[in-house]
């Protein structure tokens, strides 16, 4: 387990400890009230390279992440891999290598490969690389802002603020998770992070969306969704992925609606402090009903500006490493 | 005439025989004796503390050639296997274009007749090995095939299978199957569980191995021709395969040395070196092979010899080609499998004997085109041995390696027991570890 991401890569929120998770969400905090200010950049990474290099179509994680680099001063290479310019049997180790030779410190990297990050730190050993989501394995920065988000809009609640809260408010908080949980990446970071914080987490999903062996997972399964509802104090829906082939797991869009869908109908079940989420790109009238999506209860476009600030910590945590402070 | 002399090695037949001088002239075991008085000329191989027997056969080698040389040729191959002891490989057909037509296994037997080990041809069951129409089995059983497989994959049509075994029978060969139902294998990269799923890694169900075992055991059962189950890798495919042969089914099958000593978590990395069809399983079936090697219950220990090139296995796992090496490893690993216990006739019996029948490259096999194997190492049979020396300790470096590539999973593992000489077709290929 790794207790603090100062220095190191960030492949997974798996093997990061409570600490570790924590820190991240504090550094964040400071962030966010950079983003704030007129003049939104600090000169914490000021003369490094950070390279920003998608394998696989992305718009909001691309563009937050290259955000967070530009306002710590890093300079960004942004490197367009449409994934028609890879082809088949180029291998991962020459296109890194190529922009290794460039000078690089950091690479920030999605691929529809699971693994594919990992796989890419051994070819470059001394850059770090931040996975911006690898297939259906991991998405951390994700699950790192999905958590700061709830623990800031929590701790507004409670009227403190997310950095004297630490991981307190996930005690028991009760969290569900909905949907295309077998193939999502965003689900597997998300459960890494709120069991680690404390939280108890129940899935919800047709037969064919839950991973193998979820027994092994620290969720309880619920087939109830109604019921999961009304228990739940975050919902977190995820993205159908019909283009990871999900269609074929489910009779149909609209069955899945009909079973899993949280439809206006449905979010009348939900307690009225009930915080309801999802990463986007949403499916809307699929897993969610825009006027859900609509609702005060949604908190989804917080979750998108909150991925400025978490992954301007991360970079900083993983490229500044340990030593001076942020600079602020 | 050319002469050779094996000095005080355990000599290893049908039984543990005893410490012998073996004496090989003009391709032939022309005595064993406590000590010979050998011809002046003859070259000696120092074998004290070693074991002599009869040279391994690798019923399941990828030569690659034609098609994909950069990953292994014909003549790297045997290299290779002789490295490992063996004196006879069986290339599977899985070459670009497929061993499925008189010309292509011709093409095979012919650069294999220019190495020196015995390499036989395993042609493939249907056209292009696309499971859909039969290949010309007959035909290519006249150039002395006994062996065919669509390995890489399995015929997936029942009705297509039933009708290749209902086809070969009178012919007098054998079939063998890559057993995995592709439908529910899914496209899969490793074995499915806990693992798979935590990974984000689409698994290959043990159970898509095991449905297409049991298929094929009834269509045996219906058909009465035999078959041969390749690479086996889930303790309860074995279970299936031994009542099958308990009930007397005309059935084999091998076990891969990957598959009995490394299990899925080595995947954990995403290191594409260790993705392998079927893939490596969970713990349990690993050791559930290794119980079966110690029973005695394995027909054949068979390499799965699969080189790739280094550019293919630097691509993200789900993407690499499946496959590792195994000719170089493949006799270590059996002996330290074999436990403390080891006796050298078991260690013979799977790794030579055993998949000598299967292939029918013995001498009491009939008319062949090679030299004949698996012998009991007396007087009068074909000069195929092997000397292994089980005290030596080696550690695998895959960039020593004879393959063309280097997909070793085993790269610095420590490795107990090697192969010290090979004689083949009667010509000393190894000598003291090394090619001659």
């Amino acid at each position: 387990m790794i207790d603090s991401i100062r220095g190191t890569n960030l492949l997974s929120l798996d093997d990061l400890t409570k600490a570790a998770i924590v820190e991240v969400l504090d550094t964040a905090e400071s962030f966010v009230e950079v983003n704030r200010r007129t003049i939104k950049k600090v000169p914490a990474l000021k003369g490094r390279v950070v390279a920003s290099l998608f394998f696989e179509e992305s718009t909001r994680t691309r563009l937050s992440f290259e955000t967070a680099a530009k306002r710590l001063s890093a300079d960004v290479l942004s490197l367009a891999v449409a994934s028609s310019s890879v082809k088949k049997g180029e291998s991962l180790r020459d296109t890194i290598a190529t922009i290794d030779a460039l000078g690089i410190d950091a690479v920030v990297m999605r691929h529809r490969s699971s693994g594919a990050a990992l796989q890419v730190s051994r070819y470059v050993p001394h850059v770090k690389v931040i996975n911006g989501g690898d297939g259906q394995h991991q998405h951390p920065t994700q699950g790192l802002l999905d958590a700061f988000t709830i623990r800031q809009v929590l701790s507004e609640r409670h009227d403190t603020t997310g950095l004297e809260s630490g991981a307190e408010l996930f005690a028991g908080l009760r969290i569900l998770i909905v949907g295309d949980i077998r193939h999502s990446r965003v689900a597997r970071s998300d459960v890494a992070a709120y069991a680690a914080l404390g939280a108890e987490i129940r899935l919800c999903a047709p037969g064919t969306l839950l991973p193998d062996e979820v027994s092994t997972w620290p969720v309880t399964v619920v087939d109830d969704f109604d019921d999961a509802l009304e228990w739940a104090d975050v919902v977190g829906l995820l993205r159908l992925q019909s283009e990871r082939g999900s269609g074929a797991f489910v009779a149909s869009l609209d069955e899945f609606t009909f079973t899993h869908g949280l439809t206006v109908e449905r979010a009348r079940l939900l307690r009225p402090e009930t915080l309801i989420m999802h990463p986007g790109p949403m499916n809307r009238g699929v897993e969610i009903d825009s006027r859900v999506v609509d609702s005060d209860a949604a908190i989804v476009e917080r979750q998108v500006s909150n991925g400025v600030p978490i992954r301007m910590a991360v970079l900083y945590l993983c490229v500044a490493g340990s030593g001076e402070g942020p600079g602020l | 005439m050319s002469a050779l002399v094996i000095r005080q090695g355990l000599v290893v037949g049908v039984d543990v025989g005893e410490v012998a001088d073996v004496l090989i002239v003009d391709g032939r075991i022309a005595e064993i004796a406590r000590s010979i008085d050998a011809p002046g000329d003859a070259y000696e191989v120092d074998a004290r503390d070693c074991w002599v027997g009869p040279g391994f056969v690798d019923l399941h080698t990828h030569l690659r050639e034609p098609g994909r040389e950069a990953a292994e040729t014909i003549e790297s191959g045997a290299r290779a296997g002789a490295l490992g002891g063996y004196c006879a490989l069986v290339a599977m057909p899985n070459t670009e274009p497929a061993l499925d037509s008189v010309a292509l296994v011709s093409f095979v037997l012919e650069r294999g007749a220019r190495t020196p080990l015995d390499v036989a041809v395993a042609g493939a069951i249907t056209k292009d090995r696309r499971g859909e129409s039969l290949a010309p089995l007959a035909e290519m059983a006249a150039l002395g095939v006994r062996l065919f497989t669509d390995d890489g994959v399995g015929v997936q049509d029942p009705s297509v299978m039933r009708r290749a075994l209902t086809y070969a029978k009178p012919l007098g060969v054998r079939l063998a199957q890559h057993c995995e139902d592709e439908a529910l294998a899914a496209g899969g990269t490793m074995n499915e569980g806990e693992l798979s799923a935590r990974l984000g890694l689409t698994g290959r169900p043990a159970l898509a191995e095991e449905l297409m075992v049991l298929r094929d055991i009834e269509l045996v059962r219906l058909t009465n021709s035999p078959l041969h189950f390749l690479h086996l890798s889930t303790k309860r495919s074995l279970d299936l395969v031994l009542g099958a042969r308990a009930m007397g089914l005309p059935v084999s099958f091998e076990v891969a040395p990957h598959h009995f000593t490394l299990d899925e978590s080595a995947c954990a990395n995403y290191e594409p070196v260790f993705k392998v069809h079927p893939p490596l399983r969970a713990r349990g079936d690993v050791e559930g092979l290794r119980d079966a090697l110690r029973r005695g219950d394995v027909d054949a220990v068979a390499t799965d010899h699969a080189p790739h090139a280094p550019e293919l296995k630097d691509l993200p796992f789900d993407e690499a080609p499946a496959g590792m090496l195994g000719l170089e490893h493949a006799a270590s690993l059996t002996f330290e499998a074999l436990g403390d216990s080891a006796d050298p006739v078991s260690f013979f019996q799977v790794l030579s004997r055993g998949p000598a029948r299967i292939a029918q490259l013995r001498a009491v096999d009939g008319p062949r085109r090679h030299s004949a194997h698996g012998g009991s190492m007396i007087a009068g049979e074909d000069a195929n041995v092997t000397v292994f020396d089980p005290l030596e300790h080696w550690r695998v470096d895959r960039h020593a390696l004879a393959s063309r590539s280097m997909n070793t999973p085993y790269d610095g593992r420590a490795m107990a027991g090697r192969v010290r000489a090979t004689i083949a077709k009667g010509r000393l290929v190894v000598d003291q570890g090394r090619l001659t």
